[in-house]
């Protein structure tokens, strides 16, 4: 080290102990969705971080940067997580090879590798896949009883290898938002259509509490100071504030806050994805804004626009205008006026 | 004593682990008189001291070595008897590690005082004290080092509030503390004298809470007095800082560019009150002080020490060094700079040195890009922008960073404390910013050059058109009329005197 | 058809009178740009460019006579800025013109000058101090060590001397360091 100067001391904390610490935060929500869906998410999982880290090593080895160095700090790992919790656990792998292929090589080295991506790559391989295989990206498994038994493990093993069709479509369901919004294009209104028909013996459906542990790993990262509150606080208020306006206005044709906040990705988006710091806004007043507007974009694709769920493209959309987010809301200088 | 609670807080700002205590388990310690001094000619803000003595002179202690040039400059005493041996380049304690002009002093061991001087300041008048102050040589001890008569000169600004800096918030240094609590009635007898000075009303010392036997002694001393108040203030670096410190007090935020002077406030720090105590009281100039010395030494201490003591000198005296590890950082290890030796003298600005381990001067973590997680701006006691002020710096683009605000940045090393990719913030910002003054440097010397320039042309097209008048003027003047009347009547004249001449030839035939 | 031509010459005919009227209205006096080169120009005159100083340099650049690369005390920076400026493709110093040297000042040997004032007369920027048969003297704060003075000296007495970096004008470094070292720093 050259010319080394002040300061001498610094602060333990490295890009690595971030990212695993999110990895971790992850856990909880996992627990519950192997729990409720069998093992199928595990295995893409398993293929996602595969995929991921020989992507990273390979593009890292062309760029002639030390993959010790940059494999190290987890960023692709995290990346490639999201992604692989984003899909439906029965999707075949070659679906989460693409998908991963897509968020490591094209959305984050195309750009620059870490920390010059200006969208957030899990997204985008999530967008990718959803526009190119839209069949296989809306089928979601249906909550499965025993999820650990040697039946349903062996069957999840089969559909990642083979696909849905060696098993039947038996055991796919739409998501409650998907099932929700076709009925209501069907011209049901919301009383008549039974979420009970979604939903396993307990109060909650088995997404939700899924929704839940996310929600418990995220406030985990909130009191380790990993997050900062601005952005998911803001976020599910916004979303609460404006589906329950809507909510309350037609009850018959709009769905309640709950639903909202806890079906689709809402609670991962909050604390996992939104988070994202790289392609999101830096100063507090901008991650006001930009959580405010991921919610009612996200509101917005939901209830009105053609897909079930819109989390990704909200996302991407709001990952375009940080640059001017982050320039219109500089915070004031210590005595400037 | 009035009691002000309200503290008020500024963004950011770390707590780290503050090692104080490793120093302070012992009284200020003195150390034997060093073989020889080298007395740096600037260790003050602004101008180079004037010579004032020759080789080969004998000087007693206290004796004038230099004086102040001009307003901003600041005097430099003899800090002992002895023989005025040289004059020239030395190593000194600066960032850079390049030579500077010294004054070596080769001590007679004897330690015999000039007459000293003290000021009667009840008598003549704050004017005249605080002219004798600017002979003094006292400097802001805190390591900032700005000539102390100026800040007591006030240019016209009412002062209410003195501002009395003990926060001492870097790491390791414990001088200010130590002084504190040993010579606690001289600084408070030192406070009414600044107030008196100054025309202040009040005075509020700033302490952070880290130094509970200083505030005890202080608060036991200013009980009866209501024009001195104490402020505790957490233990969050830098609330040592000037401006920090007196939002922290008072809740006023000195813009940038301005002095706390245009808001009626002023400051000073203890070792700094001290010192003009002494100076006034008894009479000696400022030709010592308190440093700490920490770090991996056998008996880390605070220490007074005469200005000019080699550092080697020091470290000896603090039983040498633990392992051997030769890099010594001056001031606190936030803020402060690796000397270029063990060689350079204490001056005015050396509030602490630590012998540091080779886990503080190599870092041998991995860089890795910025991922805009903000840490840094979140700990950023001026609400910048550290991140961005980054991305521009490290990419040249110096005018964008100047538009951020890259020179309200104090440099107090928060943000390089709390990154988690390990990138060296500051040193982007210290490069841009020498970058910027350097070019602003350049910029107004090609300004005058390009004047001058203009100034030559001019110059020279003046005076051509002036000589290609003459030669005109004189053309025209030699085809005038009357001019060739002259000379017709000339020729005229001639030509009468030789038909003279010939008839006077003729008649005499 | 007919239609759509007439669409577009109608629209000719209005973008092309705004056109033409604000180029009237709004014209510009002078030409600014020559001042602007100018400001970039390090303001040395000493004429390497082959013009005789830094604001015919300007001018001839302003014209299009002159390429941006002729500077050599501008440097690689100068020409940089030069690029932006004008919004042309940044070129490599031509080396016909000289090479990037570090900002010296021109000192007289006092002892061998015999005062012939040959030198003021070159300088520049007017930077040396001096009258005929006494010894002359160099202003270091003016002068722009452009070596104009050199040439014209017939005793060879002046010498060009590299400025120190000093305790004054020292720089702080752009930050070096390796990525691939890999121990952990240890933490306070």
């Amino acid at each position: 080290m050259i010319n080394q100067q002040s300061p001498f001391i610094q602060k333990s904390s490295s890009v690595t102990s971030i990212m695993l610490l999110v990895i971790l935060a992850l856990i909880p929500g996992l627990v519950f969705y192997v729990h409720y869906f069998g093992v199928g998410v595990l295995l893409n999982l398993v293929a996602a971080s595969i995929t991921a880290i020989l992507a990273e090593y390979l593009v890292l080895k062309i760029r002639k940067l030390p993959p010790k160095v940059y494999l190290y700090d987890g960023s692709a790992l995290v990346a490639a997580w999201l992604l692989a919790l984003s899909i439906p656990s029965i999707a075949p792998w070659w679906i989460i090879v693409v998908g991963t292929l897509f968020t490591i090589v094209i959305a984050k080295h195309f750009y620059g590798g870490l920390g010059s991506n200006i969208f957030n790559p899990a997204m985008i391989g999530y967008a990718v896949l959803l526009i190119s295989f839209p069949a296989l990206m809306t089928k979601w498994p249906s909550p499965i009883e025993n999820s650990l038994s040697l039946e349903s493990i062996g069957q999840a093993f089969q559909i990642f290898f083979y696909g849905l069709e060696v098993v039947g479509d038996g055991l796919t369901s739409a998501t409650p938002l998907d099932y929700v919004k076709t009925e209501l294009l069907q011209g049901q209104i919301l009383p008549d259509i039974s979420i009970a028909s979604i939903s396993t013996s307990t109060n909650l459906t088995s997404t939700q509490i899924v929704s839940l542990g996310y929600l418990l790993g995220g406030v985990g990262l909130l009191y380790k100071k990993i997050i900062s509150w601005h952005l998911p606080v803001t976020y599910l208020l916004s979303l609460a504030f404006i589906s329950g306006f809507f909510h309350f206005v037609d009850p018959n044709n709009f769905s309640s806050v709950t639903f909202h906040l806890l079906n689709g990705g809402t609670i991962l988006c909050a604390f996992f994805i939104l988070t994202d710091p790289v392609s999101g806004p830096t100063t507090p007043k901008g991650k006001l804004w930009f959580a405010f507007m991921v919610a009612i974009l996200v509101y917005v694709i939901r209830v009105f626009g053609g897909y079930p769920e819109g989390i990704a493209f909200a996302v991407i959309f709001m990952n375009i205008c940080v640059p001017l987010i982050d320039n219109l809301t500089q915070p004031k200088v210590f005595g400037h006026d | 004593m009035s009691i002000v609670d309200k503290i008020f807080k500024f963004n950011g700002g770390i707590k780290t682990d503050t090692r104080k205590t490793v120093s302070t388990s012992h009284p200020i310690k003195k150390i034997s008189m060093p073989k020889k001094l080298i007395l740096p000619l600037r260790q003050h803000v602004g101008r180079v001291a004037k010579l004032k003595v020759n080789l080969g002179e004998k000087v007693l202690k206290g004796q004038l070595i230099a004086e102040a040039d001009g307003n901003v400059s600041a005097a430099i005493h003899a800090p002992t008897s002895g023989i005025i041996v040289s004059v020239e380049k030395q190593s000194i304690p600066h960032p850079s590690g390049l030579p500077d002009y010294c004054v070596t002093l080769i001590p007679d061991g004897k330690d015999t005082w000039i007459k000293k001087d003290p000021v009667n300041w009840k008598k003549i008048g704050r004017e005249e004290t605080i002219k004798k102050i600017y002979s003094s040589g006292i400097v802001g001890l805190g390591g900032a080092t700005f000539p102390s008569h100026l800040k007591l000169h006030n240019n016209n600004n009412e002062i209410k509030t003195l501002v009395v800096n003990a926060a001492e918030c870097e790491p390791y240094i414990t001088c200010d503390d130590m002084l504190m609590r040993e010579k606690s009635v001289d600084l408070i007898e030192g406070i009414r004298l600044v107030l008196h000075l100054l025309g202040a009303e009040n005075a509020i010392i700033g302490i952070e809470d880290n130094k509970p036997e200083a505030i005890e002694k202080l608060t036991v001393l200013v009980k009866k007095d209501e024009h001195i108040s104490i402020k505790v203030v957490p233990t969050i670096y830098p609330s040592g800082d000037a401006k920090r410190l007196i939002y922290l007090l008072t809740g006023t935020q000195i813009a940038k560019g301005k002095r706390s002077a245009e808001y009626g406030i002023q400051m000073f720090n203890v070792a700094t009150i001290v010192a003009l105590y002494n100076f006034i009281n008894l009479g000696e100039p400022s030709i010592s002080r308190i440093i700490t010395i920490t770090g991996n030494v056998t008996a880390p201490n605070n220490y007074e020490v005469l200005f000019g003591t080699p550092l080697s000198d020091l470290i000896v005296d603090a039983g040498g060094v633990i392992k051997k590890s030769s890099s010594f950082i001056m001031g606190g290890p936030m803020m402060g700079f690796k000397l270029p030796s063990v060689n350079v003298p204490v001056t005015k600005a050396m509030n602490c040195v630590i012998n540091a381990g080779s886990e503080m001067v190599e870092n041998n973590s991995p860089v890795l890009p910025c991922i805009r997680c903000a840490r840094c701006a979140d700990a950023c006691p001026v609400t910048l922008q550290p991140q961005e002020l980054f991305w521009f710096s490290q990419s040249n683009q110096f005018e964008k960073a100047e538009n951020y605000n890259l020179f309200d940045c104090i440099e107090c090393g928060c943000c390089s404390y709390v990154c988690p990719s390990n990138i060296p913030l500051v040193q982007y910002y210290r490069y841009a910013k020498s970058e910027i003054i350097g070019e602003r440097h350049a910029k107004e010397e090609a300004d005058i050059a390009r004047e001058r320039n203009d100034f030559r042309l001019h110059r020279l097209q003046r005076e051509k058109e002036e000589r290609a008048k003459k030669v005109a003027e004189r053309k025209a003047n030699t085809s005038s009329d009357e001019k060739s009347k002259v000379i017709d009547e000339k020729r005229k004249a001639i030509t009468e005197a030789l038909e003279r001449i010939k008839n006077e030839e003729v008649s005499e035939k | 058809m007919l239609t759509s031509v007439l669409i577009v010459l109608f629209l000719a005919l209005i973008i092309g009178s705004i056109l033409g009227f604000s180029s009237i209205k709004f014209k510009v006096e002078g030409d600014p740009i020559i001042d602007k080169i100018d400001s970039i120009l390090p303001q040395t005159q000493c004429g390497q460019c082959s013009y005789p100083g830094c604001k015919p340099y300007a001018t001839a650049i302003a014209k299009g006579e002159a390429d941006i690369n002729q500077c050599p005390p501008g440097g690689d920076d100068g020409v940089r800025r030069l690029a932006e400026l004008l919004g042309v493709e940044y070129k490599p110093l031509n080396e016909e013109h000289g090479n990037t040297k570090p900002k010296s000042i021109a000192v007289i040997d006092e002892s061998t000058c015999i005062g012939c004032t040959l030198c003021i007369q070159a300088c520049p920027v007017d930077a040396i101090l001096g009258a005929a048969k006494h010894m002359h003297t160099i202003i270091e704060k003016e002068c722009t060590g452009c070596e104009l003075c050199l040439p014209p000296c017939p005793v060879d007495c002046i010498d060009m001397v590299a400025l120190q970096e000093n305790t004054e004008n020292w720089k702080w470094k752009y930050p070096v360091f390796s990525i691939k070292n890999q121990k952990q720093r240890v933490s306070p």
